[in-house]
């Protein structure tokens, strides 16, 4: 497949990530939100890994470029589950003291 | 045998260590030391000079270039100095009266506290270096840092009574009158260096001599040093300062009449002098100005009553002759009369210190009177002052004083009538103040006649010494009518002042001449012997007190000048100052304030509008770099 | 069309949906079983190109691990309700129309890029496979993988730490 289509997809993909964090005031789906932008990355990561890797066949059959690409995604994805784990509980812990998940309700940032 | 010419730099700089010392050591040195110190390093100055002279008339003269004092692109200013004939002999002037005042300064000044007598010495000594820096300096930038110097010096002696608002508001009067004149020496100093490229005398000179000036830039140049001249020596406009000056101990003001400052600007002159002769619009200029500076100052003279007072206006008087001298091309006669006139006059303001010292700090002279009974040596000394400046021969001021006369002759007879009138005057007030002083009866106070006595011998002995030069100064110029190959100084001078063109006249014209001025002055001393033997104070009226209170020209300048000056001052400082400076400093703080009191609601703590103003901006980095790589 | 491309735009439309889904729903359940339907669109990619080992993981850890975690603490805090206050429609969209433009610009941006000629290889290609990339993996990246342990073995502290009451 052209590699513009990956490109395009991963973008809109992206954006629509984006849109939702902007317009979304629920802490868990804004987080979600970023999950959503996570994985379109990784997905243009596996599109390009597979793009260099095509390209660099041509010159040697035995070639193992594009490898770093993929273990990229799967170092991303460990660090996102880390991220969940430590974020959720942070939106527990928001919850049990405001009882609520409201994020115009995290304003402290101005004092 | 050329050293002497080779270390003249040393003159100066002896009393540039007096003055470190006595300055730096005011706390610590006793006060015999200070005055030796001070004293013995202008001795030592004087002494050089006379050596250096010594060469000088042997034919030698000598510039030294020591370092680049300015150095910039093709502009090069060498710190250097010139000894020749007119240096030579301002330095004897300046150095051999500045020692006797000195000396005269150790005993009159005794009664102050150690610091201060130090503080005194230190100004004295830096005063000399400034003038010795002044006539010495082979250019005219070294020159104005000597110019300066000296008035920074009379500024700091004028102020030297601090603690007195009106004596430190004459200092003031001095150093802003003279700073007028400094900017127009500046002005023709840049303009120098505009058309000559350079100002070293030499070069200056012998540009102008192959008449590479236009006649406008000459005139402009020459016009500019007379203004700076005017303030410096104290001619019309500028010449106020000069009688308020006496604000300073007196011993200061004979330094500064009489050997110092004053004669600066006869001595810039006097040094263009190739200069003003190619101008003959400056020339006039000079003369009239001078002129009428003599008559002026010799009128309000006639009735002041304080002994000072009259000394200073006699000394604007006397410049003023000068200046008719330089202005009708008779450089030999101003320099000569800068030289007898520096023996009478600080023999005149030495003998009135000894007066006022005597008197017990008392300056009027209608409460003296009949002092020449107790003050033996000051009125005997003072009389031959008298005699001196009144020009009766065969006394210095004779000579000095005639060969202005006849200068002024030459050139027109009004001229003549006019400058012997003055010299009339002169006799006239210059004998009241001798008869209202020093004849009659004491009109003091009894404490005042009992506290009457003679000054001590570190007073007198300069008195003697200057009442002896003051009778034999003259004969260094005794003019062809009476005896060949007498004028000694101007044959001196030669080499740098060339002999001014003139219709010469006839030798028995000149003896008439002669005659007249000494049938006259004569007559004058007479009548003012009769008018005022027995003095009585009576108040003035009339053209007398418009005189007392010297024609109202400081009025005059507080009104026309200093007034709306103060008044603009005031409005600069209340309104422009006020409303608009601070309006545009407040202005900018309170913008600021205001400005940033509307962005802090930007930072409202919502996430959600950090994230989108986040990505607006990645937004617009996004579309700069697309359109950039475009 | 061949199969292969019926099923790129098959899986790329599911993705874009359900994406949008996930945030115009008003229920964060369906929220998050939405954004389980995009993580399985995207897996589905990743096996079309021949990365299996990331497919399953993306499935594993993503669809199940994860968003099994967030269903849980939506439901305990009992937040399947469409209980979330609306934001002002000024905001909402001036939100849209950003990430719109965003949109756009890369697009305009990357539209003539040099890359655009080339193309990903489908199907074929064995460096997906796991033993490839394991092989990889504790050989060249075995470092940061051993450190990736200690970045769980932190979270973990960390999520127990802020979660505990005092």
């Amino acid at each position: 497949m052209p590699i513009n289509y990956y490109i395009f997809l991963s973008i809109a993909l992206f954006c629509i990530g984006i849109v939702g964090v902007l317009t979304r005031r629920n802490a868990i789906i804004i987080f979600m939100c970023i999950e959503l932008m996570l994985n379109a990355v990784n997905l243009l990561l596996v599109a390009f890994s597979k793009m260099h890797h095509a390209t660099a066949l041509a010159a040697d059959t035995a070639t193992t470029a594009g490898t770093d690409g993929q273990l990229f995604v799967f170092f991303i994805m460990v660090v996102a589950a880390a991220e969940v784990s430590v974020g959720l509980a942070i939106i527990v812990m928001m919850y049990r003291n405001i009882h609520s998940v409201d994020v115009n309700f995290l304003n402290r940032l101005k004092h | 045998m050329q050293n002497a010419l080779h270390i003249a730099w040393l003159i100066p700089l002896f009393p540039l260590l007096g003055f470190l010392i006595n300055g730096l050591g005011r706390k610590h040195l006793t006060k015999s030391l200070i005055g030796i110190i001070g004293s013995g390093v202008v001795l030592a100055s004087f002494v050089m000079s006379i050596w250096v002279f010594m060469q000088v008339r042997g034919g030698n003269t000598h510039v030294a270039e020591y370092f680049n004092f300015i150095k910039v692109a093709s502009l090069k200013i060498p710190f250097a100095f010139q000894v020749d004939q007119l240096s030579s002999l301002f330095l004897l002037i300046i150095t051999g009266v500045g020692f006797l005042i000195h000396v005269y300064s150790t005993s009159y000044m005794h009664e102050e506290k150690t610091e201060h007598f130090g503080r005194y010495f230190s100004y004295l000594n830096l005063f000399v270096f400034s003038m010795l820096l002044l006539v010495m300096g082979a250019n005219y930038v070294i020159m104005f840092i000597g110019w300066e110097g000296v008035g920074l010096c009379s500024y700091l002696l004028i102020g030297y009574w601090f603690k007195n608002t009106k004596y430190n508001k004459a200092a003031n009067k001095a150093f802003i009158m003279n700073r007028i004149g400094d900017l127009a020496f500046l002005i023709a100093i840049f303009w120098i260096i505009a058309k000559v490229g350079n100002v070293n005398f030499g070069d200056v000179f012998s540009f102008a001599e192959q008449n590479k000036f236009t006649s406008a830039d000459i005139t402009i140049i020459t016009i500019l040093l007379f203004v700076g001249a005017t303030g410096k020596s104290a001619q019309i406009p500028l010449y106020t300062w000069l009688p308020d000056a006496m604000a300073g101990p007196t011993p200061v003001s004979a330094l500064i009449h009489a050997a110092t400052m004053v004669t600066a600007g006869i001595y810039m002159i006097a040094r263009s002098n190739i200069l003003y002769s190619m101008s003959h619009v400056t020339m006039s200029i000079v003369a009239i100005i001078g002129l009428a500076t003599a008559l002026l100052a010799a009128t309000i003279a006639l009735k002041q009553n304080d002994i000072k007072k009259v000394l200073a206006y006699s000394t604007v008087s006397q410049l003023g002759f000068m200046f008719l001298a330089l202005g009708t091309g008779a450089y030999v006669a101003a320099v000569f009369h800068v030289m007898t006139h520096a023996f009478f006059k600080a023999l005149l303001f030495l003998g009135s210190g000894s007066v006022i010292h005597a008197m017990g700090g008392e300056q009027d002279i209608r409460n003296m009177g009949g002092l020449g009974k107790k003050l033996k040596i000051t009125s005997a000394t003072f009389w031959i002052g008298c005699i001196a400046i009144a020009g009766i021969p065969p006394f210095s001021g004779f000579f000095s004083k005639d060969a202005i006369l006849l200068s002024a002759y030459e050139k027109s007879p009004v001229l003549y009538g006019i400058a012997l009138f003055t010299a009339l005057l002169t006799a006239f007030y210059m004998f009241r103040l001798l008869f209202i002083t020093f004849t009659g009866k004491f009109r003091g106070t009894h404490e005042q006649e009992h506290h009457l006595h003679e000054s001590p011998a570190a007073m007198t002995i300069p008195l003697i010494i200057l009442a002896a030069l003051s009778f034999v100064g003259g004969f260094v110029g005794i003019p062809e009518a009476i005896m060949h190959g007498g004028d000694k100084l101007g044959e001196f001078l030669l080499p740098v002042i060339k002999p001014h063109e003139g219709t010469p006249v006839s030798h028995s014209t000149e003896y008439a001449l002669m005659g007249l001025s000494t049938v006259l002055v004569v007559v004058m001393i007479i009548a003012a012997w009769f008018k005022f033997k027995n003095y009585q104070r009576t108040e003035a009226t009339g053209l007398g007190k418009v005189l007392e209170n010297k024609w109202y020209v400081d009025e005059l300048y507080d009104r026309a000048i200093v007034n709306p000056l103060s008044r603009f001052g005031g409005f600069l400082n209340g309104v422009i100052e006020k409303y608009v400076i601070d309006g545009v400093v407040n202005g900018v703080g309170k913008a600021v304030n205001y400005g940033s009191r509307q962005l802090r609601l930007l930072q409202s703590g919502q996430v959600g509008s950090y994230v989108l103003l986040m990505v607006l901006s990645m937004l617009v980095v996004f579309v700069l770099q697309f359109f950039l790589r475009k | 069309m061949n199969v292969t491309q019926i099923l790129f735009w098959f899986l790329s439309v599911l993705a874009l949906f359900s994406a949008l889904m996930v945030i115009t729903s008003k229920n964060p359940v369906h929220s998050v079983l939405w954004l389980i339907a995009t993580f399985f669109a995207i897996s589905g990619h990743y096996i079309m190109l021949n990365a299996q080992f990331l497919a399953i993981v993306n499935i594993i850890v993503y669809a199940g691990a994860i968003m099994v975690l967030f269903l849980f603490v939506i439901m305990l805090m009992n937040l399947n309700k469409s209980i979330e206050p609306q934001k002002s429609k000024w905001l909402k969209l001036a939100g849209a129309v950003a990430g719109g433009c965003l949109l756009l610009v890369f697009v305009a941006a990357l539209k003539d890029s040099e890359v655009h000629l080339q193309s990903a290889e489908v199907n074929t290609g064995d460096i997906g496979l796991i033993s490839n990339l394991g092989k990889a993996l504790f050989s060249t990246y075995v470092v940061p993988f051993e450190i990736s342990s200690i970045l769980f073995l932190s979270a973990m502290v960390g999520a127990v730490v802020i979660g505990k009451k005092e």
